[in-house]
């Protein structure tokens, strides 16, 4: 699938700025985007340290046993192949709860965290399970609380009521969570 | 409840740290060390994420700088006019999957020339909040776990972030 999307992007792209002779704009965005996106992951590298060292002590105390505990209704149903005891369960409650409160740079560390302690489980290791894929889709889906950085941005563009998308914010976000989880489950069955 | 929401996304960090640490020193761990043993796998793990997301990246910023974005968004014009829903959303919808700081950089500029409490600053606000950057997550937790076959992560992420896009404009629409 991302071969296909992959190419269709390049190929599509390279065509276009041929035709409308944008093609010294691309060269220029290729090279500055993914200079750009490699100082967004340096930045992560901070964040990325803390929550494992913090993660590390969760599970060497057993702590994470006791989040997984927490979440047992809901992760079993959800990611029925998983064990319920799983050291992952730990670090997913984490980093969906990070992502509920708005807390970026917190949540994409921990979710980091819980997809390789997924990759453990994983027979072949290349290619996502279905756990994984569940995971993934809950992620990008996450329910919001506090959508933070659209709240701050609202104060400072002088809003009246910075808050006042928060209520719409969670439906639409709870929305496309069950939207998502449902794909998830059909696009499972069809996908080899 | 907005109130306790902010307390609690405030005092979220301080005190899960607290709790964790907290309890790892009850059980008699030795913290500052294993904290350590954990926190020296930030910087392999993120080195590890580079190449999937310079793969992601690259061919994004190919399709976006071409105009090859815009030509799309022109063939969905017709659709848009009847569903009603203004073109700059369109394209805050488009490229919020591909690309987070694209998609923030059009909100704040939409902010910026409708105002935050116009209809189309509330409507940015919820899209931008409730959607993700679906190409980039798959980047980096797949990349970071080494997983290169991504299987239907990618269009099940999109069906997701389009479901709330659609719900953020039913949503704004019924309320505002």
């Amino acid at each position: 699938m991302i071969n296909h999307i992959w190419f269709g992007l390049i190929i599509i792209g390279v065509i276009t700025g041929i035709i409308t002779g944008n093609l010294g704009q691309v060269s220029q965005a290729v090279l500055q985007t993914t200079e750009q996106g490699v100082m967004m992951l340096i930045k992560l590298i901070g964040p990325m340290s803390l929550w494992l060292g913090i993660m590390k002590l969760a599970e060497e105390s057993n702590f994470v046993d006791l989040l997984a505990k927490i979440i047992k209704p809901v992760t079993r149903r959800l990611f029925p192949k998983l064990p319920t005891n799983h050291p992952a369960l730990g670090a997913i409650m984490l980093n969906i709860s990070a992502n509920m409160l708005g807390l970026g740079n917190s949540a994409t560390p921990l979710g980091i965290k819980a997809m390789q302690r997924l990759q453990e489980l994983n027979p072949e290791s290349d290619t996502a399970t279905d756990t994984m894929c569940t995971f993934l889709v809950v992620n990008t889906s996450s329910v919001t609380l506090i959508p933070a950085t659209i709240i701050s941005l609202r104060t400072a563009a002088g809003s009246n009521a910075p808050l006042e998308i928060v209520g719409t914010t969670i439906f639409a976000t709870t929305c496309s969570t069950i939207v998502g989880i449902i794909a998830d489950r059909i696009l499972r069955r069809v996908w080899s | 409840m907005i109130n306790f929401l902010k307390y609690l996304s405030e005092w979220a960090i301080p005190i899960t740290i607290l709790v964790i640490v907290g309890y790892a020193y009850y059980k008699g761990l030795k913290i500052y060390e294993v904290f350590t043993e954990g926190a020296v796998e930030g910087f392999s793990t993120v080195i590890k994420i580079i190449p999937y997301l310079v793969a992601m990246l690259m061919a994004i910023s190919i399709f976006r700088a071409s105009g090859a974005l815009e030509i799309l968004l022109d063939l969905l014009q017709p659709l848009l006019n009847f569903l009603g829903v203004p073109r700059e959303i369109v394209t805050l919808g488009v490229v919020r999957p591909l690309s987070g700081t694209g998609s923030l950089g059009i909100v704040t500029e939409l902010i910026q020339q409708y105002g935050p409490d116009s209809f189309i600053g509330r409507l940015a606000s919820t899209i931008q909040g409730s959607t993700e950057t679906t190409f980039y997550v798959v980047a980096v937790y797949f990349g970071a776990a080494g997983i290169k076959n991504t299987r239907y992560a990618i269009i099940a992420g999109l069906i997701a972030d389009l479901a709330g896009f659609l719900a953020a404009i039913y949503i704004t629409k019924l309320i505002f």
